[in-house]
């Protein structure tokens, strides 16, 4: 088995271009063993499963079909009918089973299976544990190097809060969280309909509308101080738009404050920490970092915290106000 | 795309797992369809072919044709290397697949996992079963993102076992280093990437931070040169590469009322009232607001490292300030008066 089987990434296909013949041909193989496992299925069905037009679809049907071998008699190995809508393989040769997976194939599904198996408050742990011995067995040697990356879940602080998430949404009810938020150092109150339970970075969130903010929020579970499931049922408005994780969890917005703030070696790791627009390299390891904000709170807490290792240069009344914080908790020191 | 390319490649699997000899380059020529007369031409052609089913993962077998002459090369797939194994998966099973195939979405594996669930989906799985779990039903949306560029090419040297040579900047330096891994592997902790192996440079175990290479992840070997240790567990490697040593000290804060909820979820307690830790609470007892509006609570919070818990402490501002321990009290004073340096 070769190590080296590869998928054509999803970045390749993301420049816009057509399929490659390569994979085109994987498509194709793994189309006779769709419609073999299945007896006979729909055209419709099938093109929505590939995510083909209907008419890309025949074009592939035909194509299976013209294959010819040519020595020592000529003959199609493959038969095939699409009347009527239905798609029947009446013979499929040796391509009637799938490709075995790929190493990077198998190392994808095991890896996030075994990061499932990490999810707090999983409650199919035992469908997880079969699949993931299945999978191993099936994927036999290409399953070998996915031991060798792992993503690790955080355990948030209270289980109690994912029970109670998972009871608010099996049931649909409305919650009532105290929810800490760190960039104002303060302990909020608010009503939220949860929509879903995500695990993105590592970090569990509810996802939920907030009644509050009238609008769909993230939570990070290890921030929540408090929670009851109220016997009221769940609104989540019909427009409700979820989260697009896929930017990041970070929404810029017109009204954000443009922040310019620079930063030694030792504060490096900001440029890591937050959502960055830019980061230049100012020489001896300091860096120029701009970002955007909708609440400068965070930043005059993060500016405490640096020291000399940072310094904000715009705008000029942030500045103004982290020079009033400092000077306020130093006096603090100085009447004790 | 060509659409002869698609078909010459296709016949080429269906001859080569139709034989169960060893197929000569010649006669593989006059089997497919699609191939030129001219010899060179032919050669050329062949031989990416060969490595186009390679790359897809089809296991193509060189043998030679007669023992007795090592140069008749020829060519065949065994069809129990090419197929995938008989595999049968309950509903709730096929479920946990459907959320697991999601999870790479927006990052690298993107590709490969949806390769992987096509090949299941071929093999008759079906992943949208009407009675999923509980999970399914509930919206468990677990995601990985892989937005460091570095992760493609460390996966690869993983798997392949490949060494490596790249520029890090490690944490407060001003210059990058260079630096040549043997990698073992790459894990993802607090949602951050790392790649762990033996620092060639150092002849030591080294961890690495993704978002801390700059430039290229050069491959410096050929396959396979990478052995790693019997019994390596990358993720422990990591653990204790990144684990927090133990808060040992404490230090008495005073918080005034209605703030420092950053520092008053971690604190044992106040700090003239006996100090028994409270972890198990769902809310901490020095949450609760002891002190009326305008006042001020004593609290007392474990830490392990003076700097880091100074920087803690002084992103609070003027409200919280140190009582005690003096070291932490100075580091929090120095750190402010570094503010308007």
């Amino acid at each position: 088995m070769s190590r080296r089987g590869k998928t054509p990434g999803a970045s390749e296909r993301a420049r816009g271009q057509a399929a490659t013949s390569a994979e085109r041909l994987q498509r194709l193989l793994a189309l006779v063993p769709y419609v073999v496992s299945r007896k006979a299925v729909g055209l419709a069905d099938t093109a929505a499963a590939f995510g083909l037009s209907e008419r890309e679809l025949v074009d592939d049907l035909n194509l299976l079909w013209c294959v010819e071998l040519r020595n020592p008699d000529p003959y199609c190995p493959i038969d095939l009918s699409y009347e009527g809508g239905e798609i029947v393989v009446s013979q499929a040769e040796t391509i009637g089973r799938p490709l075995r997976l790929a190493v990077d194939e198998a190392s994808a599904l095991l890896v996030a299976l075994r990061m499932l198996a990490d999810v707090p408050g999983l409650e199919d742990r035992s469908a997880l544990s079969r699949l993931i011995v299945k999978l191993e067995t099936a994927a036999g040697e290409a399953a070998g190097p996915s031991a060798q990356v792992a993503v690790q879940v955080d355990k948030p602080a209270g289980d109690h809060a994912i029970a109670q998430i998972r009871d608010a949404l099996d049931r649909q009810r409305r919650v009532h969280l105290q929810y800490y938020v760190p960039g104002r150092d303060e302990a909020t109150q608010r009503d939220v309909d949860p929509m879903r339970l995500l695990v993105v970075e590592g970090r569990t969130y509810l996802e939920g509308w907030c009644r509050r903010a009238e609008g769909v929020r993230l939570f990070r579970l290890d921030r929540v101080l408090g929670i009851d499931v109220l016997e009221i049922p769940a609104t989540v408005p019909e427009d409700a738009q979820p989260v697009d994780v896929n930017q990041g969890l970070f929404r810029p917005s017109a009204e954000d404050v443009h922040v310019t703030i620079e930063v030694s070696a030792d504060g490096r790791w900001v440029a890591e920490y937050y959502p960055c627009e830019s980061v230049e390299e100012l020489g001896d390891g300091w860096l120029r970092i701009r970002l955007r904000t909708p609440d400068t709170r965070w930043v005059r807490r993060l500016a405490l915290r640096l020291g000399e290792d940072g310094r904000v240069i715009a705008p000029e009344d942030l500045r103004a106000l982290i020079r009033d914080d400092a000077t306020a908790a130093l006096s603090a020191y100085a009447s004790a | 795309m060509s659409r002869r390319k698609t078909e010459r490649l296709l016949s080429l699997v269906v001859c080569l797992l139709s034989t169960r000899r060893y197929l000569t380059a010649e006669q593989i020529r006059q089997a497919v369809a699609g191939y030129p007369e001219q010899p060179e031409a032919f050669k050329r052609m062949f031989e990416r072919d060969k490595e186009e089913l390679r790359e897809l993962g089809i296991p193509l077998e060189t043998g030679s044709l007669s023992p007795l002459d090592g140069e008749d090369i020829g060519y065949r797939v065994q069809q129990q290397a090419y197929e995938l194994p008989e595999l049968r998966l309950e509903a709730d099973e096929a479920a946990v697949l459907g959320i697991a195939a999601r999870v790479w979405r927006h990052a690298e594996l993107a590709g490969a996992a949806a390769g992987a669930l096509l090949k299941l989906r071929a093999a008759g799985i079906d992943t949208d079963h009407p009675d999923a779990g509980a999970d399914v039903r509930q919206g468990i949306e677990p995601l990985v993102h892989t937005t460091e560029p570095a992760f493609g090419p460390l996966w690869e040297a993983v798997r392949d076992g490949r060494p490596v040579t790249f520029a890090y900047r490690a944490a407060g330096r001003s210059e990058p280093q260079t630096r040549e891994l043997e990698p073992w592997g790459v894990v993802n902790r607090h949602g951050r990437w790392y790649v762990a192996g033996r620092d060639r440079g150092r002849d030591a175990v080294r961890v690495f931070r993704l978002s801390r290479i700059e430039g290229d992840v050069r491959f410096s070997g050929p396959s396979g040169r990478v052995i790693v240790p019997d019994g390596t567990d990358v993720r422990e490697v990591v653990r204790t590469w990144d684990s927090v040593p133990p808060r040992e000290n404490t230090a008495v804060l005073r918080v005034r009322s209605g703030a420092g909820y950053g520092l008053r979820r971690y604190a044992t307690g106040p700090a003239d009232a006996d100090t028994s830790p409270v972890p198990s609470a769902p809310v901490p007892a020095a949450l609760a607001p002891s002190a009326p509006a305008g006042g001020w609570d004593t609290i007392s919070v474990p830490y392990s490292d003076v700097g880091w818990f100074a920087d803690h402490v002084a992103s609070f501002g003027a409200d919280v300030v140190v009582a005690d321990p003096p070291d932490l009290r100075d580091a929090v004073i120095r750190k402010l008066k570094g503010v308007l340096a």
